[in-house]
């Protein structure tokens, strides 16, 4: 299923596509005929219960699996004629449990990737120095810090930070802010849209989180099944009437709701 | 204490001692972390070639160590006596613990820092080097700690095989029933073990800090490591070099073997200009055996009748004649050479303490087979295997204990008789301490143990090449009596005298005499 901007807006790439994809663990069918398409730029955000294959959809794309048939199309090459590393470092990953190896500093953590690519060091502390400050951390003090020395809001900006280090066309993003207090996800929601605002990266993130979803995504889309049951931008998904996605509007409408008579 | 005294009467003979072990332990450690850490990823990364490794190296680690020297010592390439065959033991059972807290190490680590290096496109290499090594290394390191102490420790009975070490005094210890000579030995080791255990404690502690793991030390410290253990390998194959001018000279490892080689080596050393190199406390009969044979020692002291039983495997024959004949012709074969006998024997004496031979009138053995449900023996763990030894005296006597017969050390067999731990022990005839504790050796009235007549086997081809050699060893038959060789042992077990000073008096004084006889 295509978004309908992407179809009408045919001067804009599509910068990751899945045409008919089916994807089993063991016999336990995943995807079953799953298509998307995604234009370059674009924050898109796959909604859907937990186990409905969300994380599935983001290793198809880095190619930390490859599907049973089908094809998922990546800056116009199938993943599996890509070089698998070469792709993995054109796709910064993000994931709720952030992952940063604890027995780096802050600095090395965000130097993975441009260490992998070779850079000259002169170039990579620039860049530490460059993201800390997009992530909105002050480079002097946390550089030289260990992950356990930080509170899980700043991990989670030096986890995104790492992701965009070697500055990669897609950014995949699992359940990013998933383990953060509300406040504190909240904080890092205007992060994100500021930083998206700046980089203009191709984003796939996926919540389970409907109201995360419309905070952050310029389309959203809802997985059910291994299919996708609706895409569209936020304002479009809200008004849908499929019985898929009633689901997981309602809670935002019962909050909002109550807020209303509170008032 | 006693103790300091000793080591500032051997101050160097300590220090090389320990150094030796040192090296040992060095050596094999170094080795074993070379072998056993890319074992351990291959284990974590391949388990169904993994599994087979590890279980490997558990038997490995149930075998005891002095059964793993005999196994080894005939082997190519790693037997043979010395450093070379207690390095490659002790490699084997440092290798476990390494093996596994490796693949622990690499096991434990949260899947969601492999997912994070993988997604971000490190090869398998680089997430090895980068992520898993680092993250592992402090469970490795107490891993390294682990075998270093067990290194330590096992590192003490290399010195059964020759290889040197603090053993060496534990061993000359036991078989002087000499307390100070133990701890000697055995204070330092234990020292070491816990120097070692609590300086890799703190390498460990500050690791899992994450103050050091910095993937350019890793580096760096692999490099080295790899370095160290070519520079073991290479030292190893040195020395593994056999120097021709230099005679060997071996001993067992009772009292009554080291002076019979001290005086074999000092009379060498006075009557030929050849080096003599003392491998001397070897850990038996076997041992000795397999160590002439591969040309590991060239001479040592047998008694004929334990070569007839324990090394050719015949039947016990009671004639002294018929037994020296025999043996000396199958050592032929086998390209060794049987002087004369020095001049006394050494049988297994059957010993009970005297107040109970007085008491209950013993004086034979068939005597006391009577007595036999009443007691508890106390044997040496060949005494119990020979045929010559405890099998065949139940046959003749009809010995029947109440309770199995308890395995010992020799050395500590003639105190567990004094003391009452025991009733009967199988001994040496020669032995010192039969006086010193006052025992009563029962006449063996059936002529059941063979002769024991000491003499000296040498590699004939050293002999060969060196006449003076032969002529030295051969001045030694038939000079050497019963009478003399208690009095040596008694100064060394009983008054805990020096084994080559009590030698040295032997040898000359025996110049100075006339030797009327052999001239």
């Amino acid at each position: 299923m295509k978004y309908s901007r992407a179809v009408n807006d045919s001067s804009r790439a599509s910068a990751i596509a899945f045409r008919d994809v089916h994807f089993s663990r063991g016999a336990q069918p995943v995807l079953r005929g799953f298509s998307l398409e995604i234009a370059a730029g674009d924050t898109l955000a796959l909604v859907g219960r937990s186990g409905a294959g969300k994380s599935t959809i983001l290793k198809l794309i880095n190619r930390l699996l490859v599907p049973d048939s089908g094809e998922v199309i990546v800056e116009s090459r199938p993943t599996q004629a890509w070089d698998p590393f070469e792709l993995r470092r054109r796709a910064g990953y993000v994931m709720q449990e952030v992952g940063l190896f604890p027995h780096l500093t802050v600095e090395q953590n965000i130097a993975t990737v441009p260490r992998l690519l070779g850079w000259e060091s002169a170039r990579v502390e620039r860049r530490v120095t460059e993201l800390l400050e997009l992530v909105g951390l002050d480079a002097k003090d946390h550089a030289n810090r260990r992950p356990d020395q930080l509170s899980g809001g700043q991990r989670q900006r030096v986890g995104v930070a790492r992701a965009l280090a070697a500055d990669p066309p897609i950014l995949l993003m699992d359940e990013p802010f998933g383990a953060l207090d509300p406040v504190t996800r909240a904080e890092m929601h205007r992060e994100f849209r500021r930083i998206q605002d700046r980089v203009r990266k191709t984003v796939v993130l996926v919540t389970h989180d409907m109201a995360e979803a419309f905070a952050l995504a310029t389309h959203v889309g809802v997985l059910s099944d291994g299919v996708l049951a609706v895409v569209g931008e936020p304002a479009t998904v809200a008004r849908s009437t499929d019985s898929r996605v009633r689901p997981l509007l309602d809670p935002l409408i019962e909050a909002t709701a109550v807020l209303g008579t509170q008032r | 204490m006693r103790v300091l005294e000793f080591w500032r009467g051997h101050a160097n003979e300590f220090l090389t001692l320990l150094g030796q072990h040192l090296l040992l332990v060095c050596a094999s450690t170094f080795v074993a972390i070379a072998l056993g850490v890319p074992i351990g990823i291959l284990a974590a990364r391949r388990p169904r070639i993994g599994a087979p490794v590890v279980w490997f190296a558990n038997v490995v680690q149930t075998i005891p160590s002095l059964a793993m020297f005999g196994f080894l010592l005939p082997l190519p390439l790693v037997g043979g006596l010395g450093a070379r065959v207690a390095i490659f033991v002790l490699i084997l059972y440092a290798l476990l613990p390494i093996v596994r807290t490796t693949t622990a190490g690499l096991r434990s680590i949260d899947r969601v820092l492999i997912e994070a290096g993988t997604a971000m496109g490190m090869k398998p290499g680089q997430l090895m080097r980068q992520v898993e090594l680092p993250l592992a290394l402090p469970s490795i390191v107490a891993g390294i700690r682990v075998a270093a102490v067990i290194g330590v420790g096992t590192a003490t009975i290399a010195a059964a095989v020759g290889a040197g070490g603090l053993g060496e005094y534990i061993f000359r210890g036991l078989s002087m029933v000499d307390s100070t000579v133990i701890l000697a030995g055995a204070i330092p080791s234990a020292l070491l073990a816990l120097t070692i255990d609590g300086a890799l404690t703190l390498v460990e502690r500050g690791l899992r800090d994450f103050s050091g793991a910095r993937v350019r030390g890793l580096r760096v410290a692999a490099a080295l490591m790899i370095v160290i253990a070519l520079a073991t390998a290479a030292a190893l194959a040195i020395s593994a070099r056999t120097s021709t001018d230099v005679i060997r000279v071996g001993s067992k490892n009772f009292t009554e073997q080291i002076i019979l080689g001290e005086i074999v080596a000092q009379t060498i050393e006075t009557r030929t200009v050849r080096r003599v190199e003392r491998r001397l406390n070897l850990g038996g009969t076997f041992i000795c055996d397999r160590a002439i044979r591969s040309g590991d020692i060239d001479v040592y002291v047998e008694y004929t009748g334990t070569a007839q039983t324990a090394i050719f495997h015949q039947p016990a024959d009671t004639d002294s004649r018929r037994v020296f004949d025999a043996v000396k012709a199958r050592y032929a074969a086998g390209g060794l050479t049987l002087l004369d006998s020095l001049g006394f024997e050494n049988t297994f004496a059957m010993l009970i303490r005297g107040e109970d031979a007085r008491r209950l009138g013993l004086r034979t053995l068939s005597q006391a087979a009577a007595m036999a449900p009443s007691w508890l023996a106390g044997f040496g763990y060949e005494f119990l295997q020979r045929s010559d030894g405890y099998p065949g005296l139940t046959r003749t006597y009809g010995f029947h204990f109440a309770r199995p017969p308890k395995a010992m050390d020799l050395s500590l067999i003639y105190r567990a008789l004094a003391e009452r731990q025991v009733d009967l022990i199988a001994g040496d005839a020669t032995s010192g301490l039969i006086d010193v504790y006052g025992l009563t050796m029962l006449e063996d009235d059936r002529h059941y143990f063979p002769p024991y007549d000491a003499a000296v086997v040498a590699r004939s081809s050293v002999l060969i090449a060196h006449p003076e050699v032969k002529d030295a060893l051969a001045s030694l038959s038939g000079r050497i009596t019963v009478a003399d060789m208690r009095r040596m042992n008694r100064a060394v077990d009983a008054e805990h005298r020096d084994a080559a000073d009590v030698a040295r008096e032997f040898v000359v004084g025996r110049n100075s005499q006339p030797r009327a006889s052999s001239q």
